[in-house]
């Protein structure tokens, strides 16, 4: 009979294979996803994980792509990690990054047709105050009234989307856009505009912040009290409190840090890849964010490269559903897949497997 | 303005039985210690291969069976991934519904803009001809006669029933209980399905009774406001009754408000339910007596057997 073990310490190696692994049991469980729709599983897996990267036909266009995708994964994981390792669970991410978008949008529309060096970088302080404005709802509620901020932070996500429904047909709609939903194209407004920095990388400034955001986050968790008490209260919460921390003061301060990241990933997609305000500008990166900070193993650099690796699945999806016509959705599923795997070959770096027999004491 | 009282509680009673079905199944998974967040994801699994299989069979009782065992099915994993690999419940639960939307939008991809099977009223002669009260009691479906049952059934099982304290037991400490020879893992496994398979039904009841179609997404938040409903009752199993029902009286009543034109914004009115779900929470958690008193003590806490 099998029995688990727990080890002393978590093994450091299982620790760093564990996500490798669990990305090869999602190739194997997705190719067979795919086999059972009726495509060829080889093909799929190599146009998902291989062709957007290599083959010559598709990679000038998509490898550019690679950074646009991963920049909001990244930006918005960096911040979500933070409050998981303290066992603050924002799920609402989703939320956060409309409303950032919503806010940095109105602030750069309001003064259109002004044009002024000053309003990009104002919009963009607008989108992250908007994201730690609605992540402070869950956070005051928790700190104030002990309300689980798992439940709330989830559930603004939907009053959100309500809130962009009415923004795209009502306070933000063009003047000009004979009555279609939808804001002023930012992107091509010149003062609103995240251009490509450049030609050809898919470098915008939400790439450069991502990179940025992934430095101080490494720093602030290796050098700074603020990361040590973070770990801390997640690892031995009563500790933690012998030691002085504040569980108030790291509920505001995580969330308000995932929210102000979600807003500012929101701002930088409707300046750019998106272009406006539209109902469905958002595409779910607020969740899947989730499954890269797992992925990453909540580190900094973990996260990085995570994030790089979903943007990847999200442009081989595309790619797959072109060449293959295999539905977007499977996508979604053998993403969700992965974390399946991810949590679940977790036990390696926790335990020990070890191999006993029946009958023995 | 015309909203007749007595279709509107009809009208709620339909609204609520999706979440009260999953709330129900949730609440048992709980008392059991064990935190499934997928509950939104079990649903709209429920609906898709409820749905699936009441077209192709034609018969909507199939339907809810197959939705009940599909979600049972996906709860599996979860099952396998807390209880026997140990991993945390808060995340998995989180893969499983990111997982179930996928899965259920894949499996649906052919089914959008179809009709299901009706699901027959039990119209009882003679009661259900009764003024006022005969539409509002008795001209539903067996599912929300069903959900009542197992409402009442649950409450009875938790209360008075052997299996109901050792669920408690596990669920309050789990340590113990393994110390007295309950299996922890294995009863918390089977509470585990039964929330999945309770979570399927109600979101075969949205898919094949409440809408009825399928349309991705189209849980929107439901299992979520299930769970808060566990919390709003604080596990016990009529408050969740109670809760279900406010909440589905408070979306009946927005969708009639929409549907009159009242000067009211549309989107202020569907944000409504979510704004008041928050509102609710935050009035059960603020007392911290209550809610401490009533949440099982081991819940969310995973279980390593030693020795």
């Amino acid at each position: 009979m099998l029995v688990l073990e727990k080890r002393p310490q978590p093994s450091r190696a299982w620790i760093a294979a564990t996500p490798v692994l669990a990305v090869v049991l999602t190739m194997i469980a997705g190719g067979l996803m795919f086999a059972a729709l009726g495509k060829n599983p080889v093909e799929a897996i190599r146009i998902i994980f291989w062709d957007p990267l290599f083959n010559a036909q598709f990679a000038s266009y998509a490898r550019p792509q690679l950074l646009v995708k991963a920049a909001p994964l990244i930006l918005i994981a960096i911040g979500l990690s933070l409050g998981f390792r303290a066992g603050i669970w924002n799920i609402g991410a989703e939320g956060q990054y409309i409303m950032g978008a919503i806010a940095g949008a109105s602030f750069g529309l309001a003064f259109y047709p002004t044009d002024s060096v000053l309003i990009y970088p104002g919009m963009v302080i607008a989108g992250g105050f908007g994201g730690w404005l609605w992540a402070m709802i869950p956070a005051i509620l928790k700190t104030r009234f002990r309300t689980n901020e798992i439940l709330v932070s989830l559930l603004l996500v939907y009053v959100a989307e309500k809130f962009l429904a009415s923004a795209a047909v009502g306070f933000l709609r063009n003047p000009e856009g004979r009555g279609f939903p939808g804001s002023r194209n930012l992107s091509q407004i010149e003062s609103m505009n995240n251009p490509e920095l450049i030609a050809g990388s898919g470098m915008h400034w939400g790439v450069v912040t991502a990179f940025i955001v992934v430095i101080m986050a490494y720093v602030m968790l290796n050098k700074h009290m603020m990361g040590y008490q973070i770990k801390l209260a997640g690892q031995a919460p009563r500790a933690a409190r012998f030691a002085g921390v504040n569980p108030t003061r790291l509920i505001v301060l995580c969330l308000g840090i995932s929210g102000a990241l979600a807003g500012l990933a929101g701002i930088f997609e409707v300046t750019g890849p998106a272009g406006q305000i539209s109902i469905d500008f958002n595409v779910g990166y607020g969740f899947t964010a989730i499954i890269v900070a797992f992925l990453g193993r909540l580190h900094p650099v973990g996260i990085l490269l995570a994030g790089l690796l979903m943007a990847l699945t999200y442009i081989g999806g595309e790619l797959a559903q072109l060449m293959l016509t295999i539905p977007a959705s499977a996508i979604q599923a053998f993403q969700g897949m992965l974390l399946f795997f991810l949590l679940a070959v977790d036990v390696l770096s926790n335990y020990r497997i070890k191999l006993k027999r029946e009958g023995i004491a | 303005m015309g909203i007749d009282p007595v279709t509107l509680i009809a009208a709620l009673i339909v609204a609520s039985t999706p979440i009260l079905l999953a709330a129900i199944g949730e609440l048992v998974v709980e008392k059991a210690g064990v935190l499934n967040l997928g509950v939104e994801g079990m649903m709209i699994v429920g609906a898709i291969s409820g749905f699936a299989i009441a077209v192709n069979t034609g018969s909507a009782t199939l339907g809810f069976i197959a939705a009940a065992a599909g979600g049972a099915l996906l709860s599996l994993i979860f099952a396998f991934i807390t209880q026997y690999l140990l991993a945390n419940h808060v995340a998995t639960g989180l893969a499983l519904t990111l997982f179930g939307l996928g899965l259920s939008a894949l499996l649906g991809e052919s089914y959008s803009g179809i009709s299901p099977p009706p699901t027959p009223s039990l119209n009882i002669p003679g009661l259900s001809d009764i003024p006022v009260l005969g539409p509002i009691l008795f001209a539903h479906d067996a599912i929300v006669y069903l959900s009542i049952a197992i409402v009442a059934g649950v409450w009875a099982m938790l209360k008075y029933s052997r299996m109901g304290l050792i669920i408690r037991a596990v669920g309050e400490s789990h340590d113990a209980a393994h110390a007295l020879g309950y299996k922890v893992i294995r009863i918390r496994v089977l509470a585990i399905m039964f929330g999945g398979a309770c979570a399927g039904l109600g979101g075969a009841y949205l898919s094949l009774v409440r809408v009825p179609q399928w349309t991705e997404g189209m849980t929107a938040g439901a299992g979520w406001i299930a769970l808060a409903i566990v919390v709003f009752a604080s596990w016990k199993p009529w408050r969740a009754l109670l809760g279900a029902y406010l909440f589905g009286g408070i979306t009946a009543l927005q969708l009639r408000l929409q549907a009159a034109g009242i000067d009211i914004p549309v989107e202020i009115l569907a944000m409504s339910p979510y704004l008041i779900t928050i509102l609710v929470l935050v009035i059960m958690s603020s007392d911290k007596n209550r809610a401490a008193l009533n949440a099982p003590a081991a819940l969310g806490k995973v279980f390593h057997a030693t020795g």
